[in-house]
């Protein structure tokens, strides 16, 4: 059992952090975030060419992230690769040892830095999991042919409780849970509010008994920053009052972890949600203020 | 119908540069409909052909991609040097397949199969997976409209309605949400939609299909 999946089995409230791999082959840069954030995060999700922007792949930079004793959970996402390359990944990142795994669909290649690229999206996520727990569960392969060798793999899924339409999306995490989604990682909440009444969905459909949620938070270094992630970054809600706040602050710095560490205060009081995940993009150095400040540190021992 | 486009002038000028006589040939089928290829397109493009220097005229077959509408025409195509093809992509291929000696442009970009929906905008409805479960989905493919083909959708990137891809674009996700609403279906896209099968699609190569009973 991966060490996440034991804290959260255990109760704790657990933290986990993005780190970006680069756009380059320099391993140094995996391992100086790793080393940033070794004793304030339990396990870091590598991200699998995110935005669609070539980068170190999830897989490669999953192990460097393991060799410096951080656990990480390798995202797959199912824009670049199909079934065959996704469960062959996934064998060789089990057999190697890499435990947690975040099935996600992918940005469009269109928002990326090769948009004239084919892409794949054979299957969805909703799809991806239930391939990967049937591999591990009902040793099987999609096509139905046995599989070799016992598989250890805690999966997990994003959701979006922002999106439209919103009455939808807790049915959608239904599904996600359903095809074998253990742990769920959301979009980053900014939102108390919607966030707070999506979860009370959750509960009433007893969703956060089957899944760990971890609420998304993204901690936000500049007005310039929240502008740009209130117009152009799908998929994120940020309320005119943040953005107001931002505008006010005369340290706009300070202000954004302040504002990051009240979210996690307010989203760790609420029932069902047993994490965070804070996705610090290209600013990950703060994670260890932002940790600290939310009561949060020190982080349980690794085994 | 087969949706196609004009190719830019400047390009169907650039590859008929070596040529001289050229034979436009318009195609009275979907890019007439479209306005991309017809018998008014084929007449206009051949009259600035002539205005570049060409010696071009226009001639419309009715459906370029059934052979024996083209037979009828063998003489008039055989006279010029080349033929810049104004149908979609299979009627440049019926022709040249027919007229094998000749060299065919194509002067339309076909672009899908789609439908008007108002004047002067169409749109893609089908992708030919060669498998059709619309029906599961309030008839709103997911596999065309969304831009990620979701059959287990929303991404969470629909917002108000819109793709996260192309804002201007509905999310397919939205309209089959609301689409199975109306018809009071909800409960079926509480589904898990199964990896598809492909096999039925392009990615096997080019397809046919033979029907022994017509079949001569």
């Amino acid at each position: 059992m991966s060490f996440l999946q034991k804290l959260l089995k255990s109760g704790t409230f657990v933290v986990t952090a993005e780190v970006g791999p680069p756009k380059g082959c320099e391993r140094s840069v995996i391992e100086k975030k790793c080393r940033e954030l070794f004793d304030y995060v339990d396990a870091v999700n590598v991200t699998d060419n995110q935005t669609a922007i070539v980068r170190l792949s999830s897989f490669a930079s999953s192990l460097i992230a393991r060799e410096c004793g951080v656990e990480p959970v390798m995202q797959m996402v199912c824009r670049d690769r199909n079934r065959i390359a996704l469960q062959s990944d996934f064998l060789g990142a089990c057999a190697l040892g890499i435990e947690n795994f975040l099935c996600l669909t992918g940005d469009h290649q269109s928002m990326g830095n090769h948009p004239h690229s084919k892409n794949v999206f054979d299957i969805d996520s909703i799809q991806l999991l239930q391939i990967l727990s049937d591999l591990r569960d009902k040793k099987v392969f999609q096509n139905g042919e046995a599989v070799k060798g016992e598989i250890r793999a805690f999966l997990g899924a994003g959701e979006n409780p922002f999106a439209d339409p919103m009455e939808f999306r807790v049915y959608r995490l239904a599904k996600k849970i359903e095809a074998g989604a253990q742990f769920i990682q959301t979009q980053a909440v900014f939102d108390l509010e919607p966030f707070a009444r999506f979860m009370e969905e959750v509960r009433a459909m007893k969703l956060h008994e089957r899944a760990f949620i971890l609420a998304g938070v993204i901690p936000v270094k500049s007005l310039n920053a929240i502008r740009y992630m209130q117009s152009e970054v799908p998929g994120l809600v940020i309320p005119p009052f943040l953005v107001e706040r931002m505008e006010k602050a005369r340290d706009p710095k300070e202000e954004g972890i302040a504002m990051c560490v009240e979210i996690i205060e307010a989203v760790k009081k609420i029932e069902g949600v047993r994490g965070v995940h804070i996705m610090a993009i290209a600013w990950e150095s703060v994670v260890p203020e932002i940790v600290v400040r939310s009561g949060l540190y020190p982080r349980p021992k690794r085994g | 119908m087969i949706v196609g486009e004009r190719k830019p002038l400047s390009i169907v000028i650039e590859n008929l540069s070596p040529w001289r006589k050229i034979l436009v040939l318009g195609c009275g089928t979907c890019v007439t409909v479209c306005m991309s290829g017809g018998e008014k397109e084929a007449q206009e493009v051949a009259a600035i052909l002539r205005l570049r220097g060409f010696q071009a005229r226009a001639l419309t077959i009715e459906r370029q991609c059934e052979m024996e509408f083209n037979r009828k025409f063998a003489e008039e195509i055989n006279r010029e040097e080349v033929v810049l093809s104004l149908a979609c992509g299979i009627g440049v291929q019926i022709l040249s397949d027919l007229f094998p000696q000749k060299p065919i442009f194509p002067g339309v970009n076909t672009t899908f199969m789609g439908a008007p929906i108002v004047q002067g905008l169409w749109e893609e409805r089908c992708s030919g997976c060669g498998d059709c479960i619309v029906h599961l989905f309030g008839n709103i493919c997911p596999v065309t409209r969304c831009a990620k083909s979701l059959l287990n959708g929303p991404c969470g990137g629909s917002q108000k309605g819109k793709c996260e891809v192309k804002p201007e674009r509905d999310c397919a996700w939205q309209l089959i949400y609301d689409r199975m609403r109306e018809q009071g279906r909800l409960e079926e896209l509480l589904r898990i939609h199964p990896p598809k099968d492909w096999s039925s699609s392009r990615y096997g190569g080019q397809r046919k299909m033979l029907r022994e009973d017509v079949y001569l």
